[in-house]
């Protein structure tokens, strides 16, 4: 512990009235993004996912570093955990993309199943009776 | 040979060898590095599911609005957007800070305050996963989600929504049946939608099937229904734009969902409205469930951890008690996690 037992109890009292604004003013966000709160008035997505996802960013990493006193650890204990999940970066990307890819495939396929396709016969070839089985 | 056994045996006696034993490595406990690596792994397992329902979105063309499939709260309310959800999210965090008060009264070898805070954290626990139970039910019960289906979805078109009348004169309805028993209907209507109007017209939407030609037209089920929604609201004549999120039509004689049926402002054809995409219902219920599933152990280990407190095993220990720091993690992370479920499902 770093810090004493007043100073500790202070940290506290931050750390409930910061995570529940945060929390309140992603909600509003998204409420008032959506229309929810002024008739017919919306946001853009680039402006509100990157806000909302920046908010959360914040909350975890108050939780982490304060609540979970991450902040008073040795470092090398902090480095240990925390940059393995620096391999999630590429897990996102690398998965959105693709999910991405298989909604524009799906979407190509049904593209293509809604073309007429006229038949030609192959020329100079004689084209035999086929017989019922 | 001699003199080397000799250093050896000096490095021991003076603690210098690293591999002698009382040298903490990281400064931390053995106990409290364990969880964290423990968090860490357990950090993944939830990435990869939440990864998991990105993906999953990306793939598909519409996808369930979140402030519109989670819009119901207790006592009746509806149409109240993420309000239950914020609730849920204040409970975790109030939890979260009371666990923090009971490892700060821990480090001061105060049993008591240990105690009194642990009980309010476990309370908190118990209150989020009441809370989780009854948003399960409303959505299995009350809104037909499951694992395998998602009565949620958005319009790709706009278009009108059909009265049963409208359906006859179009020549769509082969026979007609009214069960004339209203009940169902009416059930729903003390809960002051006042402006909705539920005259003589909504009662009878609510109780005719409509069966239709079959044939007609490229619908491969050959009946659909006029719009209601489970409150009893009737959408008859009612307009909207593509993109705009819908839960399936309610059927108040079978107690299921249906298709309903609107106009398409495009081609004026009559269509149904298509379920959502499934995966919504599965990756809900699965990741919340893991979620829930750890409140629940972590409400079972804080109680375990409380009763021990209060037997005092850890003053016997004379380590700050560390075990109430080490659920204190643990129970951290389960806010830390509920974060990123928060963001993923309710706001994005």
């Amino acid at each position: 512990m770093g810090l004493s037992y007043e100073e500790s109890k202070k940290v506290v009292v931050k750390g409930l009235i910061l995570l529940g604004v945060v929390t309140v003013v992603e909600v509003i966000i998204a409420l008032f993004g959506n229309g929810h709160i002024v008739e017919g008035l919306r946001l853009s997505r680039w402006i509100m996912y990157p806000l909302m996802i920046g908010l959360s960013m914040y909350k975890a990493y108050f939780i982490v570093y304060e609540f979970m006193h991450m902040r008073y650890e040795v470092k090398g204990l902090a480095m240990s955990v925390l940059l393995p999940t620096l391999l999630l970066v590429w897990a996102i990307i690398a998965f959105f993309q693709e999910g991405n890819s298989w909604n524009e495939r799906r979407q190509q396929i049904l593209d293509k199943n809604k073309k007429e396709i006229g038949y030609l016969a192959p020329p100079d070839i004689p084209v035999k009776e086929i017989g019922r089985i | 040979m001699a003199s080397d056994t000799a250093l050896h045996e000096e490095e021991v006696l003076s603690g210098q060898d690293a591999w002698s034993g009382g040298k903490r490595p990281f400064k931390a406990s053995y106990g409290k590095l364990m969880m964290w690596y423990f968090l860490l792994s357990d950090a993944f397992t939830f990435a990869g599911f939440l990864i998991a329902y990105g993906a999953m979105r990306f793939s598909m063309p519409t996808w369930p609005v979140p402030d519109f499939v989670f819009s119901t709260a207790p006592f009746g309310i509806h149409d109240a957007p993420l309000i239950f959800v914020t609730f849920m999210t204040f409970v975790l965090i109030v939890s979260s800070v009371t666990m923090v008060r009971a490892v700060q009264e821990g480090h001061r070898e105060n049993k008591r305050g240990v105690i009194y805070w642990m009980f309010l954290t476990i309370l908190g626990g118990a209150t989020f996963l009441g809370c989780q139970a009854w948003e399960w039910t409303t959505l299995i019960k009350g809104e037909g989600v499951t694992v395998t289906k998602n009565p949620f979805s958005n319009h790709f078109e706009s278009g009108v929504y059909l009265s049963g009348d409208d359906l006859k004169q179009a020549g769509f309805i082969e026979k007609e049946i009214d069960h004339g028993h209203h009940g169902d209907a009416h059930a729903h209507d003390d809960h002051g939608h006042d402006d909705h109007a539920h005259g003589e017209e909504g009662a009878h939407h609510a109780n005719t099937h409509y069966y239709l030609r079959p044939g007609a037209i490229d619908i491969p089920e050959n009946r659909y229904y006029a719009k209601m929604d489970h409150y009893g609201k009737s959408f008859a004549g009612e307009a909207f734009e593509s993109n705009t999120p819908y839960l399936i039509t309610y059927h108040h004689n079978t107690g299921s969902y249906e298709y309903g049926a609107y106009k398409s402002d495009g081609d004026g054809q009559i269509r149904k409205e298509e379920y959502g995409p499934k995966a919504f219902g599965a990756l809900f219920f699965f990741i919340t469930g893991f979620h829930g599933f750890h409140v629940l152990s972590g409400v079972a280990f804080l109680l375990i951890i409380m009763v021990n407190v209060a037997s005092g095993l850890y003053v016997k220990r004379k380590n700050g008690y560390e075990m109430v720091e080490k659920i204190g993690l643990y129970w951290h992370f389960v806010d830390l996690v509920w974060v990123f479920v928060f963001l993923v499902f309710y706001l994005l």
